[in-house]
């Protein structure tokens, strides 16, 4: 794992309460490579906001460590860009200034046209080259949650954290901006760690999503791998058989499993577990919904 | 909305008019009822009591001062442009001097909760002292009447402009303290780029505040002080019971205290920002 481009080893963060320790997660492990993109999904409660706080360097683990490119991580940097999803504009700047802010930021060397024509670049291809002397205050919030992934983008950090950014948008315009995030997402290539609610979301957009089960004590269970072909887009990939077997195994994890994996702990337990439903049978499928013990899919690979 | 202005501005002049002609009807001298005896005209007329000049005394007072505003006299008499020029002096450079102080310490206290609660009593304390109680301390540690005044205006714009900047700064939205983190900006960057931006809708209200304040306490500071300035020139035409001049100083204190708080109203409009 550690020869990853991203390796989260042993993470767990507790707080004291009343009743001794409370630990929201534990034993939290996750490897990501260059150029993946992957989503985390769990119910409120189960700390993934946290474990991108700790990856952006806003929060501190309680033990366990983050390594990223070989360098452990410690306090935030511009190597890892964050879109938070109430979008974190500066009211008092336009658009283009709010991106020109990053860029300056990254490349505090370059002139001011350098620094323009690169914010710009990046406003365009989110579909915002039109508004660039708008302030936030005179857009959408899906304009300025495309203002806030431009910002992220034009600073090119190794790794974006994206913290449910479409949460607070309505479902029409999510649709639309989670293509312009697969389109710009395609011509960078970031990696990209994001956390969603969304089911369908994750499926269009991550190479591998993250399944956590109930806080407290909770834990990273199962990794489940999307093979569906890129380049996807909401129109093809609801054509695709895949999907929906993707999708049923999902909202499955969601409704009961997660639930009842939660809190249990010990060596055999805590182990992610990698799955591709496209390769599980439907009987497996059915039977794992009412079980109410950990299922045993045929297609496993514990490492 | 353009009819609105329109009305208000009638009802605006209406009731200037019928303020100002029951000023003026109310302060006619009695019209003499009989002959008046050699005596009487002596004594300048039968009219026995102290009247309040009508407006239009007043007003042709004020064409006479502001027509030339700034002749120098001798130190008994000077134009109102002259004395408005003193005060006004005093105001800005006491408050100058506070804003100057009040700003930085605020932001101190507002970014640090520790600071915060050390100094947070003394500024409880210190507050609500009447500016005028600390005039006579002042004038036995500077020995300047001049620089005395300009204290007491300092000590009074100091507290309203301390407090909003402490307020603003503590309460910066915390995303935005993020977004200053997460793009590696040090501390001074995220100072003048991020908290003091966010922070300056608030400061400027307290200067607001605090430039009204100072406003009213010069008046009272210069007629303890003298020498000059419009509040030294109300005092002085009431000692010579020139009412024309008392009433017209009056006018013009509230004129550029308007004029005042429009200036940092304007200021505070480019700082404003919408969320």
């Amino acid at each position: 794992m550690s020869n990853r481009f991203l390796s989260i080893e042993g993470l767990s963060k507790s707080y004291p309460s009343k009743s001794g320790e409370l630990v929201v997660f534990e034993d939290v492990n996750i490897g990501i490579d260059k150029g993946e993109f992957v989503c985390i999904i769990g119910h409120s409660g189960c700390g993934k906001s946290t474990i991108l706080n700790v990856l952006a360097g806003l929060d501190t683990p309680s033990s366990g460590n983050v390594i990223m490119d070989g360098k452990e991580v410690s306090g935030p940097s511009l190597d890892r860009g964050v879109v938070f999803q109430n979008y974190s504009l500066l009211p008092w700047l336009t658009t283009l200034q709010n991106v020109a802010f990053g860029v300056k930021a990254r490349w505090p060397k370059w002139s001011k046209d350098k620094v323009n024509e690169h914010s710009r670049r990046f406003l365009e291809m989110v579909g915002l080259g039109h508004s660039l002397q708008k302030k936030p205050s005179e857009l959408s919030g899906g304009m300025r949650q495309r203002v806030s992934i431009a910002r992220a983008f034009a600073t090119s950090p190794k790794l974006l954290l994206l913290d449910e950014p479409f949460g607070a948008l309505d479902a029409l315009t999510r649709g639309i901006i989670q293509e312009e995030l697969i389109k710009i997402w395609a011509e960078t290539h970031q990696t990209v760690f994001m956390i969603t609610h969304d089911v369908d979301e994750a499926i269009l957009l991550a190479d591998r999503i993250l399944l956590m089960t109930n806080g407290p004590q909770a834990r990273v269970a199962e990794s489940v791998k999307i093979s569906i072909p890129r380049p996807r887009s909401r129109a093809e990939i609801i054509e695709t058989p895949a999907y929906y077997k993707i999708r049923n195994y999902l909202v499955n994890f969601l409704v009961a499993r997660s639930g009842n994996l939660s809190g249990s702990s010990g060596s055999a337990a805590s182990e992610t577990r990698e799955v591709d439903p496209t390769l599980l049978s439907s009987e497996a499928d059915t039977t794992t919904s009412k079980e109410p013990a950990p299922p045993r899919p045929r297609a496993v690979n514990n490492y | 909305m353009a009819s609105l202005n329109v009305k208000a501005v009638i009802v605006s002049l209406l009731i200037l008019l019928v303020g100002l002609g029951v000023w003026e009807a109310l302060n006619q001298p009695p019209a003499a009822s009989a002959e008046m005896t050699e005596y009487e005209r002596l004594m300048g007329g039968a009219d026995q009591e102290a009247r309040v000049p009508p407006p239009s005394q007043v007003l042709s007072h004020a064409f006479d001062e502001l027509s030339d505003p700034f002749y120098d006299a001798g130190p008994n008499d000077k134009g109102i442009g002259i004395q408005l020029a003193y005060s006004l002096y005093r105001v800005l450079t006491g408050f100058i001097a506070a804003a100057l102080v009040a700003i930085p310490l605020g932001f101190l206290i507002g970014m640090s909760p520790l600071m915060y609660k050390a100094l947070n009593p003394f500024i409880q304390v210190l507050r609500p002292i009447s500016p005028l109680a600390w005039m006579p301390l002042a004038l036995f540690v500077i020995k300047d009447s001049e620089q005395s005044a300009i204290f007491v205006i300092f000590i009074c714009s100091i507290w309203p402009m301390l407090i909003n900047t402490a307020f603003g700064v503590a309460n910066v939205r915390k995303d935005w303290i993020r977004v200053a983190q997460t793009h590696e900006l040090g501390a001074l960057k995220t100072a003048f780029l991020v908290i003091l931006p966010a922070a300056a809708p608030t400061i400027l209200t307290g200067m607001r505040i605090s430039i009204g304040i100072a406003w009213l306490v010069i008046v009272a500071a210069e007629m303890l002080v003298g020498g000059t300035g419009i509040g030294y020139y109300v005092w002085n035409e009431w000692n010579n019971l020139d009412l024309n001049s008392v009433i017209f100083s009056i006018l013009m204190i509230g004129l550029i205290g308007m004029l005042l708080d429009l200036v940092l109203g304007s200021l505070a409009k480019l700082v404003k920002y919408e969320e």
